[in-house]
């Protein structure tokens, strides 16, 4: 079973975000903040990350950095999930080391679609 | 509450008669859903008010609203990755031989709705252009839909609508943000021509490929034959069809038969008889 790492400091964000990949068979962990994410992906790392952008205690965009930094065998992909659309805001994600991007709200196909496209469905 | 149902099955009718289409008895309970808001902005009470007001003719464009309404336009980009892989990977290149002297491939996309579809296909051909560098290739994409045709020739999207199967990158890479919105680049829509046209009516034109996908399940079995052999009419003799995922001819027409080298497309029965004769 493919394994997802959701980052998101609402717990209402994560409950929706887990039932959608339950949906799509994959087996969910959740973490509050980038700190809590970086500290699951150095034990056990996941096949994705769904990462909220503005967190409290390390950011999104830290925790991108923070993960290029460690010497994981195999880096988790990344799916940024936020708020903004701006151009600017997508561009700086992707050039972090984002492999996509998707603004919420997002449905169930939005996300079946992303994680096909970063090669996990 | 209880919905009439002289009124859905009145609507339902309409929706037949103008576009071939039928809602069938499980989807009958979103026709009140999709009026919903076309009745509030008229201030029509009810579904019973709705059909008295399209039969008193008063407005000539209601029974039309009402039918752009009913039609479902469910799309996204790439939709079915598996099918697109098979585009790019197993069609076009059988028609990259065929066509090589000629250098000219001909698509139709049939039911195109909003567009997405046909922009997917178009980004095929604009992610590898030095390989179709001296290639005409000319994309016709339909539908029954005014309100669909207009918003895909606009090629203006919402983000939740341009994220639905599309990758980042290329929506960096052809399309422009306008406010909250994206538009087509021009680039990406210099492969496509879009016109309004239902399936059930003869085409002008004979297409090397032509994707009809998700649109043929809505139609009674004998429209289906209809709108099939109206496909083969405009089919060129080796091209071929692709349908919706859950889709097939078997049963449905004696037109066409599963492309023996393709999986999952589909090619004109006479050329299949006449290659094997």
């Amino acid at each position: 079973m493919k394994t997802c790492l959701v980052v998101d400091d609402s717990k209402v964000i994560r409950k929706v975000a887990r039932h959608i990949l339950e949906t799509l068979d994959f087996e969910v962990a959740e973490a509050g903040d980038g700190r809590d994410a970086l500290t699951h992906c150095e034990a056990t790392p996941p096949d994705v990350v769904l990462l909220d952008w503005n967190m409290p205690v390390m950011s999104g965009m830290e925790f991108l950095k923070a993960l290029s930094a460690t010497d994981l065998p195999k880096r988790p992909k990344v799916v940024f999930c936020t708020t903004e659309n701006g151009i600017g805001h997508i561009k700086a994600a992707i050039e972090a080391g984002a492999d996509e991007y998707v603004m919420k709200p997002f449905d169930r196909d939005t996300i079946a679609s992303k994680l096909q496209i970063v090669g996990l469905a | 509450m209880t919905i009439d149902k002289t009124a859905l099955r009145h609507l339902a009718g309409l929706l037949e008669q103008r576009t071939g289409q039928q809602i069938g008895p499980n989807r009958l309970w979103r026709v009140e859903t999709v009026l919903k808001s076309l009745m509030r902005e008229r201030g029509i009470a009810n579904l019973d008010a709705l059909v008295a007001a399209i039969g008193a003719a008063h407005d000539m464009t209601l029974a039309t609203d009402v039918v752009e309404a009913l039609l479902n336009n469910e799309t996204f980009f790439f939709r079915d990755a598996q099918a697109f892989e098979l585009v790019r990977n197993g069609a076009l290149e059988a028609l990259r031989q065929a066509r090589a002297s000629s250098r000219r491939i001909s698509i139709w996309c049939a039911g195109c709705s909003t567009g997405q579809e046909a922009y997917s296909l178009a980004m095929i051909f604009a992610d590898a252009r030095a390989k179709w560098d001296g290639w005409s290739i000319d994309i016709t994409a339909t539908d029954v839909s005014e309100a669909a045709i207009a918003k895909a020739r606009g090629g203006y999207y919402s983000q939740f609508e341009i994220q639905r199967g599309l990758p980042v990158s290329s929506m960096l890479k052809w399309f422009d943000q306008v406010g909250h919105d994206w538009r087509v680049k021009r680039d990406l829509a210099r492969y496509l021509r879009f016109r309004r046209h239902n399936v059930l009516m003869a085409q002008t034109g004979s297409f090397d490929l032509i994707l009809c996908r998700n649109v043929l399940l809505y139609f009674s079995p004998e429209r289906r034959r209809e709108a099939f052999d109206r496909l083969a009419a405009s089919l060129a003799p080796d091209g071929y069809l692709m349908l919706g995922a859950g889709e097939t001819v078997i049963g449905q027409t004696e037109a066409f038969a599963s492309s023996p080298e393709l999986r999952g497309l589909y090619r004109k029965t006479a050329a299949l008889r006449v290659k094997a004769a």
